[in-house]
């Protein structure tokens, strides 16, 4: 793994600098904020960040599926097209047919008063023009390859009669009928028992060599994305803070956001008793962001007063060409191991000055 | 090498690696057992059945419906003819021979309301039939696009709500003329606002859960997701409606034709039938009594089957 990239190849997606935003009466909301990557034929490419950082939105924009969302600037390349460019009809063809997502919640994605394979069926119906009892076939192959047992019986019952993991494995069967060559899966497993996640997983996998596409991968699972991911993003209030390979991410740590990722996933291996390094307080508002780098009033290493609160980081190249991180300090980085982050951030706890749990401003 | 959480040492990961499955099937462990796929239907039909009031009203339309079809062998007259004028029979009480009497020029009330059935259905189905296609083009159109066109589609709903029906329609009928087929398009043009309310409604709901985002997201066009993943999940409190609106198209229309406004004689209209015999309700209150007897109980057997089967529809509600 992590090998089928090869740099002379054109990508299939690539993202240039996307800025986008929505309005809300409270103000304007940077959801998407100057994210830029890359994703080749082959690849498993994951998105990862806390609730509100802006990777759903950034994937469902590439299908242009949220329609009070503005894009102010940059380019969502597919095959070298701007897709930001196509119209709605152009959109639709590449819609399932080149792009498909998979959605988090199989039981609220399946049409209730449809049966599967019928709702299966139906992409192959509309993207290739089977007739009824094509689909149908197609389907119950479909839902064969995606690991349903006595797929034959099963096309014809609803969704209500499945279980969860089956449910899912329904909804990959459908995203893939049409060969599509990017999957997006937009946490393909969080709705499902831990006993069946790795199950469905290992069933995206499988399918995705099977008809040679990519994955885009959206989650906050670390221990997913450690496992089956070639390259790695992380975002952080609609900012992309680290990108790079798998290995890079986790043993090359360059921004003190995935550092603080990491220390905070229980380690099951590990001898000592050494308690999790918790990220202190919550994700910023996207209206009101702080000055600076987004992430400084939380970062153990910030620097302020100085560069952290005033100066917006630049995405820029770390150790290689392939790893980048927005990161004031992504140098001195280098050498910080998890230890160090507990002794600052228990440092940081003990310090009078901590914020008040509540605070009542006369406003 | 730095910062290594061995718990997610990406060279081990706990998840079993990503061979491909051999036979896909045999790692899957969450397999429910395989029971046989009951149709929904089939579920409606057995809460139908318990509830005995909406079984009765079933009965009744069925019956109904067959009396209508079947007119020409049940009823032992026509409705224009006159056996009671033969021997001297006008306004004459339900008797052996005439079981429901006759009216004031000697015609068999039976005969007349059984044919009447089939004026009182056809109006009734058809009208509502205009109605909720009306109403479902409009209301799914508002629901499902909203913005201007929306806007636009509920004012003027609003503005045929603010106006009685019944003045609506004799306006309508005005210009339609005084015939069975006007008095269709006058319901028909007139019933819609309730379906499209509700149509809208149900649209603007569903169209926000996440199988109608899927749908678009694999590439499904509007009007299939309008037509196909949207209407099928709205049509529950459609069918409750449209079974309800049969029956009070049907009170409505008796009630235009006791205006003057619907068909005109020798057509056997409920309505018109109960009007004609207002002025003999001293004398002769079987003129009255039959056909408004036959009005009361085909509503009342319509609202209870809409009733039925919403509990039907619906097993939270009970």
């Amino acid at each position: 793994m992590g090998t089928s990239m090869t740099p002379d190849e054109e990508p299939l997606l690539s993202i240039r600098d996307l800025h986008a935003h929505f309005e809300t009466d409270d103000g304007i909301v940077r959801a998407v904020d100057g994210v830029s990557l890359d994703i080749y034929r082959g690849d498993v490419f994951s998105v990862v960040g806390e609730s509100g950082s802006g990777k759903s939105v950034t994937a469902m924009s590439i299908l242009g599926l949220i329609p009070t969302l503005k894009v102010d600037s940059g380019e969502i390349l597919w095959k070298g097209e701007n897709l930001l460019e196509y119209s709605d009809v152009e959109m639709g063809a590449i819609r399932g047919g080149e792009i498909a997502m998979i959605f988090q919640d199989p039981l609220t994605a399946l049409n209730p008063v449809h049966t599967v394979g019928r709702q299966v069926g139906e992409m192959a119906r509309i993207h290739e023009g089977l007739n009824k009892k094509q689909a149908m076939a197609r389907a119950i192959e479909m839902l064969d390859l995606v690991g349903i047992p006595e797929a034959g019986k099963r096309a014809h019952m609803y969704p209500h009669e499945f279980s969860g993991g089956m449910r899912q494995r329904a909804m990959i069967a459908m995203a893939v009928t049409c060969n599509p060559d990017l999957l997006i899966a937009d946490e393909p497993t969080t709705a499902l028992d831990v006993t069946i996640q790795a199950q469905v997983l290992e069933a995206l996998i499988a399918i995705k060599d099977e008809i040679d596409s990519a994955i885009m991968l959206i989650t906050h699972d670390l221990g997913v994305v450690a496992g089956l991911s070639d390259r790695v993003m992380v975002m952080y209030a609609g900012r992309q803070v680290e990108l790079g390979t798998v290995d890079e991410l986790f043993y090359e740590t360059r921004h003190p956001y995935t550092l603080g990722l990491l220390g905070s996933i229980p380690r099951l291996e590990s001898d000592d008793t050494a308690p999790l390094i918790p990220i202190p307080g919550s994700p910023p508002s996207l209206i009101n962001r702080p000055t600076g780098c987004p992430f400084h009033p939380r970062c153990a290493f910030a620097e302020v007063p100085g560069r952290c609160d005033s100066e917006v980081p630049e995405l820029r190249s770390v150790d290689s060409s392939s790893h980048t991180a927005a990161c004031h300090f992504a140098e001195q980085l280098r050498d910080v191991t998890l230890d160090d982050l507990r002794e600052r951030v228990e440092k940081v706890a003990a310090e009078p000055q901590a914020p008040d749990l509540i605070e009542v401003n006369d406003s | 090498m730095t910062n290594i959480p061995p718990g997610t040492d990406p060279t081990d990961p706990n998840s079993s690696g990503h061979e491909i499955p051999e036979t896909a099937g045999d790692t899957v462990t969450d397999v429910p057992q395989l029971t046989a796929a009951r149709p929904l239907r089939v579920d409606v039909w057995r809460r139908f059945k318990k509830n005995r009031l909406a079984v009765a009203g079933l009965t009744f339309i069925v019956f109904l419906f067959l009396v209508a079809v079947f007119a020409d062998f049940v009823a032992p007259y026509s409705f224009t003819e006159r056996p009671g004028s033969a021997v001297g029979a006008f306004r004459q009480s339900p008797s052996s021979d005439f079981w429901f009497g006759t009216d004031s020029i000697g015609r068999d009330v039976f005969s007349r309301i059984v044919y009447g059935a089939r004026v009182s259905l056809r109006i009734g189905v058809l009208a509502t039939t205009i109605a909720l296609v009306i109403g479902l083009a409009l209301g799914a159109v508002a629901g499902f696009f909203g913005g201007l066109l929306e806007t636009l589609i509920m004012r003027v709903t609003d503005i045929f709500l603010a106006i009685p029906y019944i003045v609506l329609a004799v306006a309508i009928a005005a210009v339609f003329g005084r015939s069975e087929n006007a008095i269709i398009v006058v319901l028909g043009v007139t019933g819609w606002l309730g379906v499209a309310r509700i149509v809208r409604s149900s649209f603007l709901q569903l169209k926000q859960l996440e199988y109608v985002e899927a749908a678009t997201s694999l590439g499904f066009g509007r009007a299939r997701i309008m037509f196909r993943h949207i209407l099928p999940n709205a049509l529950q409190p459609i069918i409750v409606y449209g079974t309800i609106a049969i029956g009070s198209t049907i009170l409505a229309e008796a009630a235009l034709s006791f205006l003057g406004v619907g068909p005109q004689d020798p057509t056997p209209a409920w309505g018109l039938m109960v009007s004609q015999g207002k002025g003999d309700l001293a004398n002769a209150a079987h003129l009255v009594f039959f056909p408004g007897a036959a009005i009361g109980l085909t509503v009342l057997s319509f609202v209870l089957v809409g009733d039925g089967l919403r509990d039907a529809l619906d097993p939270r509600l009970k």
